[in-house]
């Protein structure tokens, strides 16, 4: 089987990139492809970057309050590349109010601070390998991919 | 090659005497026992005793000193909070200038005895509001400051001669310290009279913070103008505050933390002392910031054992001959980090917790946290309801009354000197790759603190670090997030404040502006101080994306490596 394939990145100027880290850190063991941009990113590129790399998921993380404006960008960059298949979560410094507003606006997932980590990872890689199976009939079996989470986290 | 220090999480048995005392127990496994090792690892015993103490009376009296003498262990004044309080410092900023003008006339009114300046991310990395990379920032996370005038609205109808100023700035230190300047000129108070400090510390930017622009080598340079600058003119000003908090909050331990803040400070005085600085002159003026968490004993033991560690490279490595040359001063910022978005309130008292060890420990200025501070900009009640707890804890707990309080506690000073012991040995580590630039340039300590971050997470995940709301105790179904009525930033500041920078910048004479430029533009490539070319620049109307422009210029822009 091949493993979904999740870019990570940080649109804008915020440079809190603990949780994103972390994330990139428990899907890498989990057994997905991480594709990790890093900071400082463009909503284009991070919507090119996704298209060339054949990512299942785009995984977003702001923690300095711009989260809408900056979602909107990544939504309508992505809408005008004809990628509105590879599903956008976001997470970070949310409040309860805006994640509404998110998902309203086509963001498949949020997880505001305080979300749990299998929490997050489950739902990321349920996501995304959503997407991998309907994209490449041949991925095989996700179930391995949650056998594996579940040996290696929570950590004994 | 992926690295790991040896020293602290897989110690080998034996190392830490108290590991093998009797009664002591295996870490929890069941949630209503809390661990038995501190946050970083360190095992603890039940109980200890007087032979917890190498040396027994006569050798704990030399590693303590008393308040305001060397090693300084006990506090670096002889009276300590009997003498005067720590400064009640509350970080603020958003908005547009007169906004933060108005908070700080708000927290200057409720009691609050200094100001710190929080500048939006546009301006922390030096792009003007109307930048297309500012674009959804503007305002957002701190104060946007343009240009000169920005910096004298801030401060409006505050007396820059009688209100100590932190500023949390780094790779744009030296202009926003320019603007300051001119913006003091033009309120009438001379430079000598300004009293604060800048951050100024880069290398925790690559560390940990990650509001670099230019590559480090151009980036140290200018941490050294600035400080080169203030030991010339800013007599009572810190011209650099070397901090290991943000790298705690990015995910290391107290002992990372305590190595890594050591070991930035002494590159940091390796630059200035091959620029000609004299270490007795400027090390005075060093400041430090640690970040306070919640494990009170072990934070406390941290910032004494922090006094003691700085003494000795100061007067080791350095060759301080002054005693104020080699006696730490700290900010102690309360940790966000420990703050849940669910069950808010609880932040209260963790916050309080955490404000109670800084001052145990021996701060000079504070910061505590907002308690909705884990999902939003703190309200105005939130900030207050930190201001308060400050002031209840100076005025009602009755802790300040004698200095250093839990001096000769076995277990503190058994910490103290088990925390000391282990930050030296990092830092070993540290000077082994080369020094702390050099580390943090081959992104080791990146490392350790993202590999430390996600075993955090793992250990909250699996409930082996209780978190009360969270994994114990926590409300079915409460979404996190689902929290009290927010706070908003305007969201039309960003064009407004775009408006009123280019309105400044049409109404400005050409002539002198162009001729700053020119010769910030020479000075930069040259081996010459910035500073006098930067603030004649901020005084003829240059905006802070023109003056980052100039070093972008010279300096281009650094990226960060991968994470593995």
């Amino acid at each position: 089987m091949t493993a979904p394939r999740i870019l990570l990145a940080k649109p804008g100027l915020d440079g809190h990139d603990r949780g994103l880290k972390v994330i990139a850190f428990a899907l890498r063991d989990a057994g997905a492809e991480v594709i990790y941009l890093g900071l400082r990113q463009s909503p284009a590129a991070i919507v090119a970057a996704a298209v060339a790399e054949d990512a299942d998921l785009i995984g977003i993380s702001v923690l300095s309050g711009a989260h809408l404006p900056l979602a909107e960008q990544i939504l309508a960059r992505r809408a005008e590349q004809g990628a509105e298949h590879i599903p956008v979560v976001m997470g970070g410094t949310i409040p309860a109010g805006h994640a509404q507003a998110l998902r309203e606006m086509g963001v498949a997932a949020v997880y505001p601070a305080g979300s749990l980590l299998p929490e997050v990872v489950d739902g990321l890689l349920s996501l995304a390998g959503q997407q991998h199976g309907t994209v490449k009939a041949a991925a095989g079996d996700r179930g391995d991919l949650y056998a594996l989470y579940a040996e290696k986290s929570p950590r004994s | 090659m992926r690295y790991t220090p040896k020293s602290l999480h897989d110690h080998e048995p034996g190392v830490t005497p108290a590991a093998t005392e009797p009664g002591v127990t295996p870490a929890a496994t069941d949630p209503g026992v809390a661990p038995a090792a501190t946050d970083s690892g360190i095992p603890v015993a039940v109980v200890y005793t007087a032979d917890d103490l190498p040396g027994g009376q006569e050798a704990l009296a030399r590693r303590l000193g008393l308040p305001g003498e060397p090693p300084f262990t006990r506090g670096p004044y002889p009276t300590m909070y009997r003498g005067q309080l720590w400064t009640m410092r509350q970080f603020a900023g958003f908005g547009a200038p007169e906004h933060t003008n108005e908070r700080f006339r708000f927290l200057l009114g409720q009691g609050q005895s200094a100001l710190s300046v929080a500048f939006d991310l546009p301006t922390q990395l030096g792009y003007d509001s109307g930048d297309p990379m500012a674009a959804a920032e503007v305002g957002r996370v701190g104060v946007a400051i343009d240009t000169a005038a920005d910096m004298g609205d801030v401060f409006a109808d505050i007396p820059l001669d009688q209100v100590s100023v932190n500023f949390t700035i780094n790779a744009t230190a030296p202009i926003i310290l320019a603007t300051y300047l001119v913006a003091a000129e033009r309120s009438g108070v001379p430079w000598p009279a300004l009293t604060g400090t800048l951050q100024n510390d880069i290398l925790k930017e690559f560390l940990a913070r990650k509001a670099y622009r230019y590559p480090p080598g151009p980036s140290l340079r200018l941490v050294t103008d600035v400080v080169e600058f203030s030991s010339r003119e800013l007599p009572r000003f810190n011209p650099i505050s070397v901090t290991g908090y943000h790298a705690r909050e990015a995910g290391c331990d107290a002992v990372q933390e305590l190595a890594l803040t050591m070991a930035s400070a002494a590159a940091y005085c390796e630059a200035f002392g091959a620029r000609g600085l004299d270490f007795d002159e400027f090390a005075p003026r060093l400041s430090f910031h640690f970040a306070t968490t919640l494990d009170l004993f072990e934070e406390v033991a941290k910032l004494r054992a922090a006094r003691r560690i700085w003494y000795r490279i100061a007067t080791e490595r350095f060759g301080a001959t002054k005693p104020a040359a080699a006696r730490l001063r700290f900010f102690s910022g309360n940790s966000g980090t420990t703050l849940t978005a669910q069950q808010p309130l609880n932040n209260v008292i963790r916050s309080t917790l955490q404000c109670l060890g800084a001052v145990l420990g021996g701060a000079q200025s504070i910061h505590v946290m907002g308690y909705d501070e884990a999902y939003e900009i703190p309200t105005e009640e939130a900030v207050t309801l930190s201001l308060r707890t400050q002031q209840i804890i100076a005025l009602e707990s009755g802790v300040t009354r004698t200095a250093d309080p839990l001096a000769g506690s076995y277990y503190v000073e058994r910490l103290t000197d088990e925390l000391e012991a282990r930050a030296t040995a990092v830092m070993a580590d540290i000077d082994a790759l080369g020094g702390a630039a050099a580390a943090i340039e081959a992104g080791v300590p990146q490392r350790w603190i993202a590999e430390s971050a996600y075993r955090t997470e793992q250990d909250i995940a699996s409930g082996g670090r209780p978190k009360v709301g969270v994994n114990v105790y926590a409300d079915d179904g409460a979404a996190p997030g689902a929290a009290p009525p927010g706070f908003e930033v305007d969201p039309l500041v960003a064009g407004q404040q775009a408006e009123r920078t280019r309105a400044r910048v049409a109404a400005r004479d050409p002539q002198p502006h162009a001729r700053a430029l020119s010769r910030l533009a020479d000075d930069t490539r040259s081996d010459r101080n910035v500073m006098p070319a930067l603030i004649d620049a901020a005084r003829a109307g240059a905006t802070v994306g023109e003056m980052a422009g100039v070093f972008t210029a010279a300096f281009g822009e650094f990226t960060e490596p991968a994470p593995w």
